[in-house]
């Protein structure tokens, strides 16, 4: 989990992203426990009321929940959920910067869309 | 549960180094105290902890008067600049002195940090470089677990990787103890992820107390050709412009306009150092 200072986005969103980054490649496997406030705190330096902000956004959701006297556990179902998630995002967070950056660059829709699918088969490849 | 400071006034002279200051530190926080040098930032610990006393105002710590009073010193350690430890005293019976007047105060906890800075507890505190210095004091704040530690310039003289330990360390310490910390330092981005609630001290007065999350909404910068960037300023309060060639950034007041992409213009936000140096700057 990699938390970049310097970025726009507040440091409890990026714990949040963070943490269902590694939820979704599988590294917190559902019903496993996640590190707690004060290893996340410690580890990167935040506070811990940071951390905790971070936490219950994934809480919120009912991708991770609360053991009493435990700790917090991925919920069974949380990788679909997360999934369900992103895909919803997916078009804000990637598709339209996708086209405003091509405007900029007078990259047309054609040559857009054959990069895109040069993109899959680059992957393919690999 | 708190430290509360009531009107306090304190003069040098004809210098005021603390005009009225009315601020308090709640239970469980960690607070960032930030001022440039000279704003008052130590005689405002001092007047706490009773090292100094003011002039006019007064202290209390959880409702008790702090002033000559130990019942109510004993909550509140501080870590300060200077040295008040007697020269020939080896740092293990300093270790032992602290728990005499803080019974909280973590001896086998001390020893272990000792370990980890390598710090030798036979050496004498006269034999101790800068850094050390600063490591043998953090040692003891990070150890008495009092409701209350203020930490003044604690990281001065200390390498990166010592800097990094002592951010750790603090932050399991405040985990485990539910300590209040009050930080007081020059080294402000470094600190700046740690603290949840920010004072910025000028001239003796207290000029912003906020959370650090709000602090950073006050404003954003934004950057790009100079004519651009002086049309969009045009009707918005600049605290500060730096320019380079062609390029300007400018520093604005103000909430960050919700409409992201301005053509030609890149909007980003503020960090709490170079809004630290705008709101001080004379």
């Amino acid at each position: 989990m990699l938390i970049n200072f310097d970025d726009e986005r507040p440091i409890f969103i990026q714990i949040a992203e963070g943490l269902e980054d590694a939820i979704l490649s599988g590294a917190f496997e559902e019903e496993s426990q996640i590190p707690s406030i004060t290893e996340i705190s410690v580890n990167y330096r935040i506070n811990p009321a940071t951390a905790l902000k971070g936490i219950n956004i994934l809480v919120d959701e009912g991708i991770v929940y609360k053991k009493r006297g435990i700790g917090m556990f991925v919920a069974t179902g949380a990788v679909e959920k997360l999934k369900q998630k992103r895909k919803e995002q997916f078009y804000d967070n990637f598709i339209k910067k996708l086209v405003e950056e091509a405007r900029r660059l007078n990259i047309s829709k054609n040559e857009a869309i054959n990069m895109l699918e040069r993109g899959f088969e680059d992957e393919h490849r690999n | 549960m708190s430290i509360e400071i009531k009107d306090v006034t304190k003069n040098y002279g004809t210098t005021c180094a603390l005009d009225k200051v009315s601020v308090t530190f709640e239970n469980n926080t960690i607070y960032g105290l930030l001022g440039r040098n000279g704003a008052g930032k130590t005689t405002l610990l001092n007047v706490i902890t009773n090292r100094i006393f003011s002039d006019a105002g007064e202290v209390l710590i959880d409702g008790i008067p702090a002033r000559e009073n130990d019942e109510a010193l004993r909550k509140v350690y501080m870590m300060s600049e200077k040295n008040y430890y007697p020269e020939n005293i080896k740092i293990k019976d300093i270790f032992r002195w602290t728990g005499e007047f803080y019974p909280d105060f973590d001896f086998e906890y001390a020893c272990s940090l000792a370990d980890a800075f390598e710090l030798h507890l036979n050496k004498n505190v006269k034999s101790l470089s800068t850094g050390y210095n600063s490591i043998f004091k953090a040692i003891i704040a990070l150890s008495v677990n009092t409701p209350y530690v203020l930490l003044d310039e604690p990281v001065l003289g200390l390498d990166a990787n010592h800097r990094d330990m002592f951010y750790r360390f603090l932050i399991e310490r405040y985990s485990e103890t539910q300590s209040t910390f009050v930080i007081s330092t020059h080294l402000i981005e470094e600190i700046s992820n740690l603290i949840e609630q920010i004072i910025i001290i000028k001239k003796g007065k207290i000029i912003k107390n906020e959370s650090r999350e709000e602090l950073m909404t006050y404003g954003y910068t934004v950057s790009g050709k100079a004519s651009l960037v002086d049309e969009y300023i045009s009707d918005k309060y600049v605290i500060g412009v730096d320019s380079i060639g062609g390029l300007k950034s400018a520093y604005v007041m103000g909430q960050l306009p919700k409409e992201k992409t301005l053509e030609g213009l890149e909007i980003t936000k503020i960090d709490l150092q170079k809004l630290f140096i705008k709101l001080t700057d004379n």
